[in-house]
């Protein structure tokens, strides 16, 4: 009882002393408000980043893998190897269970025509599939049916892009473009994307079925890659080990030779950039930690200053019949108090910061709970820390000699 | 003041030597003294003398080189820093020459400091406080800083302070040294009237003589002993 009176007595002391020397006390814990504010706003918009990473990549098509021909190298794909064709597509079909849709898909850059306006995007050749494998929604329109996928009259689905590109604000389903030579009717627009993670635009494409594009576009029967999705997430690397096989198995490859065909995995990818942002989080929230430390010296030094200071007062209190713990307790709390207080202040001031540069950025504004609470322990931790010595100072004053101070 | 009750305060052969060998100052140099419960005394001496040690030592602020401290009975001689803060907080009262209350502090607040330690509840500790100045003729004066009050005032809040715990023994160092001679008059009225009506105990060192008048004994220090000790006879 008499301990608990004691403590909220020094708290009420140690209020009363921080508020006396106001501005004093708020340049004081600024080391530390900047320290907090700082740790706290990288670390959430470094988790913003994160999740918009992992967020877009999901958005490039869940599960995804795709096999291209040539050997991974820096510089791109080694030329010469040979192309996919269609009957690698069915045979990763027929071959591998877990694998849930297939399509096979070939690309090239052409210019676009309608009446009056022409743009230059990426035309693919591909089937139904590539839509549910590449995660594409149809915002107005249709997908390809069975005679134009068998290669009938052309048909094509337009990337958002395109469509603004050629239409504006115009209706552009049932209208007539050409795309590189061949007359093209539009059925279908799908829905915008966005930016992905490396500003590339992901609505300018123009989608016509594979068997159109290998014959009039292309002029053999190549297939440029072949998508497909795994029926599970867990099942993509089984998944990658089997394409992996078929694809030597068919290719012919002799024991021993290097693969000339190459396997990406969206997955792969996605947790490649999570890591590589989680470690810039770090190193920044780092960095931004060294500040709290020398907000914990700021909070050190006036302390110190504060106890030379009242070094009569301390006297007083001794005389009393203040015992020396009491007096430590008592600048200890007062370093405490002063530090939490520039911790709250740092952790609003971050989180409004953050919220705000998130969303100048277009990051997703989430708060991590520990990473609020760890700053919270460490302004208190920083009190105590460099509270310690000063009051260590005041306590082990001798009364006397305090008493006489001028 | 009854002359068979058992001291208060007893020394018995008590030392304190600073430095050692050649450069050795004796600050107290074998004192023997008693003081008993209600009595007061003045303690007057030069400066040097070793009367300001002496008080140092009464107020457990200061340990002695050697011999023995009694306090009630109680050897100090041996005893630890926080118990001799202990004996502080529950027996003693304070005054200084200086006045030492707490700047840019209520005169209210200066006066709870000492309930503050013995963990007395707000509301019982604003009204002993209260009470505490109000007994020093400062009622109405709760609320002002020292530097709101003259210097006389000032050595009332710092009285009231002292009292406040209703100590065994108060003890005041040059307590009127800052002060004028009516201020210094009224000072010691008002600590003559708490010895008088609450037999409260006292120690005043002083190198005045009107001072120590005020007094029913006077101890004169030279060079760390006792060369005089005096007593009128007792009080009214």
């Amino acid at each position: 009882m008499k301990t608990l009176l004691m403590l909220t007595s020094t708290l009420g002391m140690a209020l009363r002393e921080i508020r006396r020397n106001v501005l004093r006390s708020v340049l004081t814990t600024l080391g530390i408000v900047i320290g907090v504010a700082a740790v706290i706003m990288l670390v959430t918009l470094g988790q913003g980043a994160t999740d918009k990473v992992t967020g877009d990549i999901a958005k490039m098509g869940v599960n995804m893998l795709t096999v291209v021909p040539g050997a991974e190298r820096r510089g791109g794909a080694s030329v010469g190897a040979a192309p996919l064709t269609l009957d690698d597509a069915r045979a990763i079909r027929q071959e591998i269970p877990s694998v849930a849709t297939v399509a096979p898909s070939a690309g090239r850059g052409l210019l676009v025509v309608s009446a009056n306006q022409n743009w230059s995007t990426t035309v693919t050749g591909c089937t139904n599939d590539y839509l549910s494998v590449r995660d594409l929604r149809l915002a107005v329109g249709r997908s390809f049916n069975e005679a134009e996928a068998q290669g009938g009259s052309p048909a094509c689905v337009l990337g958002p892009t395109v469509r603004s590109k050629l239409f504006g604000q115009g209706d552009p389903l049932d209208a007539s473009i050409r795309v590189g030579k061949v007359a093209c009717r539009v059925i279908g627009v799908t829905e915008a994307k966005g930016q992905n993670t490396f500003g590339m635009d992901q609505d300018d494409f123009v989608l016509m079925p594979l068997t159109t594009f290998q014959r009039r576009i292309l002029g053999s029967r190549d297939v440029g890659a072949i998508s497909m999705s795994a029926s599970t997430e867990t099942a993509i690397p089984k998944v990658k080990t089997q394409l992996a096989a078929l694809m030597r198995a068919r290719r012919k490859l002799p024991e021993g030779a290097p693969d000339d065909f190459s396997v990406r995995d969206m997955k792969e990818i996605s947790e490649t950039l999570s890591s590589v942002t989680g470690a810039l989080t770090a190193l920044l929230g780092a960095v931004a930690a060294v500040s709290l430390v020398v907000g914990g010296i700021g909070i050190m030094n006036i302390m110190l200053v504060s106890v030379t200071e009242r070094t009569r007062e301390i006297g007083i209190r001794l005389a009393i019949g203040a015992r020396a713990y009491e007096v430590l307790l008592q600048f200890l709390v007062e370093a405490v108090m002063l530090s939490l207080f520039g911790g709250v202040l740092g952790m609003m001031l971050g989180l409004v910061g953050s919220y705000a540069a998130g969303r100048a950025l277009s990051f997703p504004f989430r708060v991590l709970p520990e990473v609020v609470v760890i700053a919270f322990a460490f302004s208190f931790l920083v009190g105590v820390g460099f509270g310690f010595f000063p009051a260590r100072r005041a306590a082990r004053m001798n009364p006397i000699d305090a008493l006489r101070h001028e | 003041m009854t002359d068979t009750a058992a001291p208060l305060i007893a020394l018995r052969d008590v030392f304190k030597i600073y430095g050692s060998g050649e450069s050795e100052v004796r600050a107290l140099d074998g004192v023997d003294l008693d003081i008993r419960t209600g009595e007061f005394v003045a303690v007057m001496g030069p400066s040097g003398s070793g009367k300001s040690t002496c008080m140092n030592v009464l107020g457990c602020l200061d340990r002695p080189t050697r011999g023995r401290y009694l306090f009630r009975g109680v050897d100090l001689a041996g005893a630890s820093l926080d118990q001799l803060a202990l004996v502080r907080r529950h027996y003693l009262g304070f005054v200084f020459q200086g006045f030492n209350l707490l700047a840019r502090t209520t005169a209210l607040e200066n006066v709870e400091l000492p309930l503050v330690y013995r963990g007395v509840p707000t509301v019982e500790r604003r009204r002993l406080a209260a009470k505490a100045l109000a007994d020093v003729g400062l009622g109405g004066r709760e609320l002002h800083t020292p530097a709101e009050l003259s210097g006389g005032q000032q050595q009332r809040v710092a009285i009231a302070r002292a009292m406040v715990s209703e100590p065994s023994l108060l003890l005041a160092d040059e307590p009127t040294g800052n002060l004028d001679t009516a201020r210094k008059h009224e000072i010691m009225r008002l600590l003559r009237a708490l010895n008088d009506e609450r037999k409260i105990t006292i120690v005043v060192v002083t190198h005045e003589s009107d001072v120590a008048d005020f007094a029913s004994r006077t101890i004169l220090f030279r060079d760390g002993r006792i060369e005089r000790d005096e007593r009128r006879g007792a009080p009214s």
